[in-house]
């Protein structure tokens, strides 16, 4: 049995008999489903990645407005886009480690304030030119210019100083930063010639691939970079990223085998999905979660009473049932989960509790009259259900909700971070002390819940600089507590990224940092 | 000089048509003026600082009062001048031009085949009117018209695409395609489109031939003995080609102007989406250039039809 199993665990690997077959023999062998996936994952490991071929992409996330400027980049295609032309310093791994890419080596001054990346050698970019020190100073040094509306000006403004000198490249800080590999590692920070200071949307980087063909809205096109450093990935000959904006269109695409792989699944169709043959969901638990927000600075969520009330209102279990179809998992009114490093998972579940909710509301002194929820379709995928589930479960603890249901256009500009109370999500960052820098510092733009904590800013300033694991993590345990029992942030769920895959797709592996493993799918993949 | 009398007709028409564009220029303008919110803050979102807001405003002109730069616009326009996107860079002539072309594509390839089909149909209809292959032609032309486009696409798509792999559901077309694969792509959408604008232009044609049909003229045909099918054709047709001309016409502008869902379902790289998009990031250049655009087609198209009205008027035509 063992020789027979192994035979086709070599065959499957190799491509001749699809995945589903192997599964169906498998089974007849007396193997269990689990366990066949894993022993074909290591066989297909162990077989190495195949070279050649075109990977196709539909994604949702671009419009025809979208620029190949990586500064700009703010959805999912132009993410993917840059992640396929460009490299970065350093990338995070799926385990949450560092992946030294233009950077082979990084060290910090005791203090954590001077940072040194020593450059990779004879790494070019897709114009010929060799990648220098210069290069990436200069490249940061348009992502601190306001003028260049870079998403990631909040990280590189903490720079005080940038310098270049042969291979090295030192950066010193203002405040001491524990974390600065993972800021680097931030999706608009793609390393370009001379900083892309004559034309930032040339797509011209030291990626595995070069931009063939930018329609913005509709498809890029791309060819294997021969020069490209690192054999390990870039295995297609080809890329090609089609837009898809449309779920039901992007679902049919992959299912008629004219896309690989699709991002955004709707969980509604998973089960659907699942029975079509040559193709499997990959669903990966990440860091983005869905939030309500209570402005804790405005009326009536000045009292921390009415906002623990809401906060024991809500049924998180079963949000994640019919909200995310159970891919996902609940929150705990904080924006951290275990797909974090140094997450404290001793921290106690907040559950639905009418009783709690109940007393809680009496005690604020409410009067009673509807707190308005605004929510819209696009402020997460079933965010006006969340909001009607949520009314509901309300209801039961003699809270009354009303919903407000506002035009996706606008919603960002016009609703969220201006009422009082309102549906939204967040992506989640690679680290804990970006989470809470973007969104709960006192100081910060998207101070979304207006939470001002003198406590928190203090221990969040000290947490960065810490660089003794143990004390630090205690640190952000007790965060953690303070958002949670004092913030104004409800956290319902956790969502999976959901992802469909084509059979003929290999090399696939769970990455909670983004969708589609990290925006390299195409890149760390390979045609079967 | 004195014109012919059909010539100076048309020659008002067309200085009509070109006054009615002026118009619409103006609505166009002040309509994007009324966009919600600000446009410099709209297109810098959440993270502008004031500063930011000042030089784009100083940048864009907004400083300046609406009529100056109403007449800035124009005269730009004037010269083939669109201006550049505000949220990519892009030359908006250049890029809009290629996403109006592949519209025009889609939309002249269902008129190729829904125009002739609608009207041969509506004659069929007439020739048996009352009786299956009319009731028939109805029921179908009705249901298809009757069901939103979305959903014919999505049918059409498990069916052919996913089911059967006759087509495929992207249709996506690009450069250096060869005419057969551009035709390949665009089968399923050409065939919602058709489904969707069949009826309209079937139901009128009969409607306006039945009308004809109560003359004297055609009770005299029947009495010479003509083929039922011949009297329809060759004389009751030519004298209700005026109202079915307007309501292909409205169909064939409709093709062009409306079809946003269908692109949107097929994945098609045409103007609806284009003009979606830049809406949503309030990138008035675009918007402006794609509504004077939509408006021109639909404008020229409806000159076209009162055009042909006048030429198949032999009273028109031939005037004492």
């Amino acid at each position: 049995m063992k020789d027979e199993l192994s035979y086709l665990l070599g065959r499957t690997a190799r491509g001749h008999i699809s995945r589903r077959a192997f599964m169906g023999r498998a089974a007849a062998l007396g193997v269990s489903a689990a366990l066949a996936n894993t022993m074909l994952a290591q066989a297909v490991r162990a077989e190495g990645p195949k070279k050649g071929g075109l990977i196709r992409l539909g994604m949702a996330g671009g419009e025809s407005t979208n620029s190949l400027d990586p500064a700009l980049a703010a959805s999912e295609v132009p993410m993917q886009v840059s992640f396929t032309w460009g490299e970065m310093l350093v990338d995070v791994n799926a385990d949450g480690s560092i992946n030294y890419r233009l950077a082979e080596e990084v060290s910090s001054s005791p203090d954590a304030k001077e940072w040194k990346f020593k450059i990779r050698k004879g790494v070019e970019f897709h114009n010929g030119k060799t990648v220098t020190a210069e290069d990436v100073v200069e490249t940061l040094k348009r992502h601190t210019d306001e003028k260049s509306k870079s998403g990631a000006l909040g990280i590189v403004q903490g720079i005080s100083e940038m310098k270049a000198d042969g291979d090295m490249v030192t950066l010193t800080l203002k405040d001491a930063n524990a974390d600065l590999p993972y800021l680097m590692a931030d999706y608009h920070l793609m390393i370009q010639p001379g900083g892309g200071f004559d034309n930032p949307a040339a797509g011209i980087g030291a990626g595995p691939y070069k931009i063939t063909v930018n329609e913005p809205g509709v498809r890029y096109g791309f060819e294997k970079f021969a020069n490209y450093f690192d054999d390990t990935i870039g295995h297609a000959d080809q890329v090609e990223i089609l837009v898809i904006n449309d779920g039901t269109a992007r679902s049919a695409a992959l299912q008629s085998g004219q896309v690989h792989m699709i991002n955004r699944l709707d969980p509604k169709i998973i089960e659907l999905l699942k029975r079509s043959p040559g193709v499997r969901i990959e669903a990966v638990p990440g860091r983005g979660h869905y939030v309500f927000i209570m402005r804790t600075q405005t009326e009536p969520f000045l009292n921390n009473d009415l906002r623990m009330a809401l906060k024991y209102a809500i049924n998180r279990k079963e949000m994640v049932e019919k909200i995310l179809g159970g891919y996902g998992h609940v929150g705990n009114d904080f924006p951290i989960n275990s797909a974090y490093p140094m997450f404290d998972d001793t921290i106690e579940q907040r559950e639905y509790d009418p009783e709690k909710a109940k007393e809680y509301y009496k005690k604020s002194g409410h009067d009673g009259s509807p707190i308005i929820l605004d929510t819209a379709p696009g402020a997460f995928p079933g965010a006006v259900e969340a909001a009607q589930l949520f009314q509901e479960s309300a209801k039961a603890c003699g809270i009354p909700l009303e919903i407000k249901r506002d035009p996706d256009d606008g919603y960002w500009s016009d609703v969220w971070n201006k009422a009082p109370f309102c549906a939204s999500y967040w992506g989640g960052r690679p680290v804990q002390d970006q989470m809470y820098t973007t969104a709960y510092l006192s100081t910060a733009d998207w101070n979304d819940t207006q939470f001002q904590n003198e406590k928190f800013d203090s221990l969040l300033l000290a947490a960065r600089g810490e660089l003794d694991a143990t004390k630090r993590k205690a640190m952000y345990s007790e965060m953690a507590h303070l958002v949670r029992d004092e913030g104004g942030v409800i956290v319902p769920m956790f969502n999976d990224f959901l992802s469909g895959v084509s059979d003929q797709i290999q090399g696939w592996e769970a990455d909670p940092n983004q969708e589609l493993m990290n925006g390299r799918a195409q890149v760390r993949c390979w045609l079967a | 000089m004195k014109l012919h009398p059909v010539a100076n007709l048309l020659v008002q028409r067309i200085a009509l048509g070109l006054l009615l564009l002026l118009a619409v220029s103006v609505l166009i303008f002040a309509g994007t003026q009324l966009l919600p919110g600000d446009v410099a803050q709209a297109i810098l979102g959440q993270s502008a600082t004031p500063q930011a807001l000042a030089n784009l405003r100083e940048q864009l002109g907004l400083n300046d009062p609406a009529h100056v730069r109403y007449f800035r616009w124009l005269g730009g326009v004037l010269q083939g001048d669109l201006g550049k996107a505000l949220s990519n860079g892009q030359d908006i002539a250049s890029a809009m031009g290629g996403r109006l072309w592949n519209t025009m594509f889609l939309a002249f390839w269902a008129a190729v085949i829904s125009v002739p089909l609608a009207i041969m149909l509506g004659l069929i209809a007439v020739r048996y009117q009352g009786r299956w292959p009319d009731k028939v032609i109805s029921a179908v032309t009705l249901s298809t018209i009757s069901l939103p486009e979305f959903v014919v696409g999505y049918i059409a798509m498990f069916l052919l695409a996913v089911k059967y792999r006759v087509f495929t559901s992207v249709s996506m077309v690009y450069d250096g395609m060869s005419f057969g694969d551009r035709i390949h792509a665009i089968a399923l959408p050409v065939l919602v489109l058709v489904l969707v604008v069949l009826a309209h232009m079937m139901r009128m044609t009969r409607a306006a031939i039945l009308n004809v049909m109560q003359s004297a003229y055609v009770e005299t045909a029947e009495l010479k003995g003509l083929r039922p099918f011949t009297i329809i054709a060759r004389h009751a047709f030519p004298n209700a080609i005026a109202p079915i001309v307007n309501v292909v016409m409205l169909n064939l502008a409709y093709l062009v102007v409306g079809v946003v869902v269908v692109e949107v379902v097929f994945v098609y790289p045409g103007m609806g989406q284009f003009l979606v998009d830049h809406v949503a990031k309030r990138d008035i250049p675009v918007v402006q250039a794609c509504g004077l655009v939509f408006a021109a087609v639909y404008i020229g198209l409806n000159m076209l039809a009162d055009v042909i009205s006048i030429l198949s008027n032999p009273r028109l035509r031939h005037p004492k």
